[in-house]
């Protein structure tokens, strides 16, 4: 081709190029914007906020009141099933902030955002991450919320619940990452919407949120063991002050006959999230 | 070799995309020099698009090569991506976030402390006119503003090259005036190369140097009036009282061979505008009315291709990949 009669300007008389960032030092401001930016949005849509709250709640204080006020006629374990409840509550309430960032995940990078962000001199994962630390972030925050209630349904005001938030927290960052490896593998919202409904009610349903994981006949037993939710909960339900097993009643998860320590079980989950947010990582940096 | 500092700011060798067997772009040689602005032609579907694509490193190519400012598209995709800025044909914008905000996160994603941004996101809010709005959630925002905002924000990393898709599809004709407006000015105060996709031939009127791409590869590349001279002439188009005898005149009186068409009687001349009054005054038939068409893009495709632009459908944006390849 032929050159044009153009003459491309000096380059001096470009203005001048800002210093460029130390490449990890780059990523870590890439993933601290998107953190940022994650809870700007959050306080920016409070009504996303009341939104996510309302399932869990309806749980609590419909399911939980309901169930507590027929114990008078069926047994005295249900007396205190909204603080039995409450864990797993808890944990429910990390969700809507998760399945929010990854529809994000799958609505930015058709039309938004992350497409623009995918062009940036910042690695994928950082990418990833940052998203992950956000959505975990609105995590903590929906579940600091439902812990302001604690006291009404029966669990007693105490330090302990400051070590039931981070617990939290870490459920939460399993949740985003979950949702985010799901998006990554997902091109359409839709589709991305069923799977999440599909997935989200079994997963509770078979946690040991609703009712005791021991001594559950064979099928529902083995499923409810393979559920990482249900050590999840099971943490928080042993971090938490107050009787939370229905008078003695509930028995929690086990393994072989072994209880695993509530470490064992913090680890399950954040072993989980790192395993998501690196296969999510893998799929999400393959160019094509 | 050129050193990477007179590079031109993009050069590909038989650049091919394959999608399946569908061939999108199909062995592309182009040389784009630094410092001008380059208007991409072509039907939906003729892999301008997709060449924006892999030159952002958002796409593989299949085969060949690709450089932006002398850097290798796969080899170097770090060095590249800090080199460009991109406009996506639809707006990659955070409704919920402020234009200072949408400016200040995209500045950190390219490694800039806040305090490094906070000039360049002034300076080039200023520069496309949005000062005074910087603090209002994009969400209220126009389709002109929006644009000159990612305009701006597409200019915060100081790139060398600015890629841009279709920067004004979807806006009104006055909105298309303005950006243009803005695109000139910025080539005339950095040394920013504009690289751009459209499929209006009035808007590569704006441009130093266009290639016209069809069926992924360029079927002719030159200035604006290269192009169109290879067409020839204006299209003049006369009602009047007796076409017979406006063509016989023409042809005596200016020795022009015009056609009668459905539309009236047609001439092809050179430089329409100044011919017309000379010609209604020669013509001595009764003229009702006249337009002058200057050739369009749609005469230099079916020049080169021997079909018309408008038979191409198939709508394909950087939308699509980067629904493909995210």
């Amino acid at each position: 081709m032929t050159q044009v009669s153009d003459t491309p300007r000096a380059r001096t008389e470009a203005p001048p190029e800002p210093a460029p960032a130390h490449p990890p030092r780059r990523n870590l401001r890439a993933i601290r914007m998107l953190w940022y930016r994650e809870v700007v949005r959050l306080g920016r849509n409070r009504t996303r906020i009341v939104m996510g709250l309302v399932t869990p709640l309806m749980f609590l204080l419909i399911l939980g009141t309901g169930l507590e006020s027929a114990a008078g006629q069926v047994g005295e374990g249900l007396r205190q099933y909204r603080s039995y409840l409450f864990p797993g509550v808890l944990v429910m309430a990390t969700q809507a902030p998760a399945i929010a960032v990854g529809i994000s995940v799958v609505w930015d990078r058709q039309a938004g955002f992350l497409r623009q962000a995918l062009v940036a001199p910042v690695h994928r994962v950082s990418l990833l991450l940052g998203l992950c630390l956000g959505g975990a972030m609105s995590g903590a925050l929906y579940g600091g919320l439902v812990l302001l209630i604690a006291g009404p349904v029966g669990v007693p005001y105490h330090p302990a619940l400051l070590i039931a938030l981070v617990e939290v927290s870490l459920v939460a960052l399993m949740f985003t990452a979950l949702g985010i490896l799901a998006a990554v593998c997902i091109r359409k919202i839709e589709t991305f919407q069923v799977v999440v409904s599909l997935c989200l009610m079994p997963l509770m349903f078979l946690s040991g949120a609703m009712f005791p994981p021991g001594g559950l006949p064979g099928w529902l037993g083995t499923a409810v063991q393979l559920n990482p939710l249900t050590y999840a909960i099971d943490a928080i339900r042993r971090t938490l002050p107050g009787d939370l097993d229905m008078g003695g009643y509930a028995v929690g998860p086990q393994l072989w006959g072994w209880t695993p320590p509530v470490l064992v079980e913090l680890a399950m989950v954040v072993a989980l999230a790192f395993g998501a947010l690196l296969v999510a990582a893998r799929r999400f940096s393959r160019a094509e | 070799m050129t050193s990477v500092s007179d590079a031109p700011a993009v050069r590909t060798e038989e650049l091919y995309k394959f999608y399946g067997t569908t061939e999108a772009v199909s062995g592309l040689d182009l040389v784009v020099p630094a410092g001008i602005t380059f208007g991409f032609l072509g039907p939906n579907g003729a892999g301008k698009t997709t060449t924006i694509g892999m030159l952002c490193t958002l796409l593989l190519p299949t085969s060949g090569r690709a450089e932006v400012s002398g850097y290798d598209v796969v080899a170097q995709p770090h060095e590249v991506r800090d080199r460009i800025g991109l406009v996506f044909q639809e707006s990659t914008l955070d409704l919920d976030l402020t234009a200072e905000e949408n400016m200040r996160f995209h500045a950190e994603l390219f490694g800039l402390s806040r305090r490094q941004s906070k000039p360049a996101v002034d300076a080039l809010l200023d520069l496309v006119e949005l000062t005074d709005r910087k603090d209002s959630p994009v969400r209220d925002y126009s389709g002109g503003m929006r644009r000159r905002l990612e305009i701006a924000r597409g200019l915060l990393n100081t790139p060398s090259v600015l890629f841009l898709d279709e920067p004004t599809t979807g806006l009104d004709p006055q909105t298309r005036v303005a950006i243009w407006e803005h695109l000139h000015r910025l080539r005339r105060d950095s040394n920013v190369t504009l690289f751009l996709t459209t499929h209006h031939l009035e808007e590569a009127e704006n441009c130093d140097r266009i290639a016209i791409m069809d069926h992924g590869d360029v079927v002719a590349h030159g200035t604006p009036a290269e192009l169109k001279a290879v067409v020839g002439a204006d299209l003049v188009v006369l009602r009047t009282g007796d076409d017979h005898a406006a063509v016989r005149a023409a042809r005596e009186g200016f020795g022009l061979d015009g056609e009668i068409g459905a539309d009236g009687v047609r001439l092809r001349v050179d430089d329409g505008a100044t011919f017309v009054p000379r010609l209604c005054a020669g013509l001595g038939v009764a003229v009702h009315s006249v337009t002058v068409k200057p050739p369009s893009l749609d005469d230099v495709f079916l020049h080169y291709t021997g079909r018309s632009i408008r038979d191409d459908a198939g709508p394909t944006t950087l939308a699509d990949i980067g629904r493909r390849s995210a």
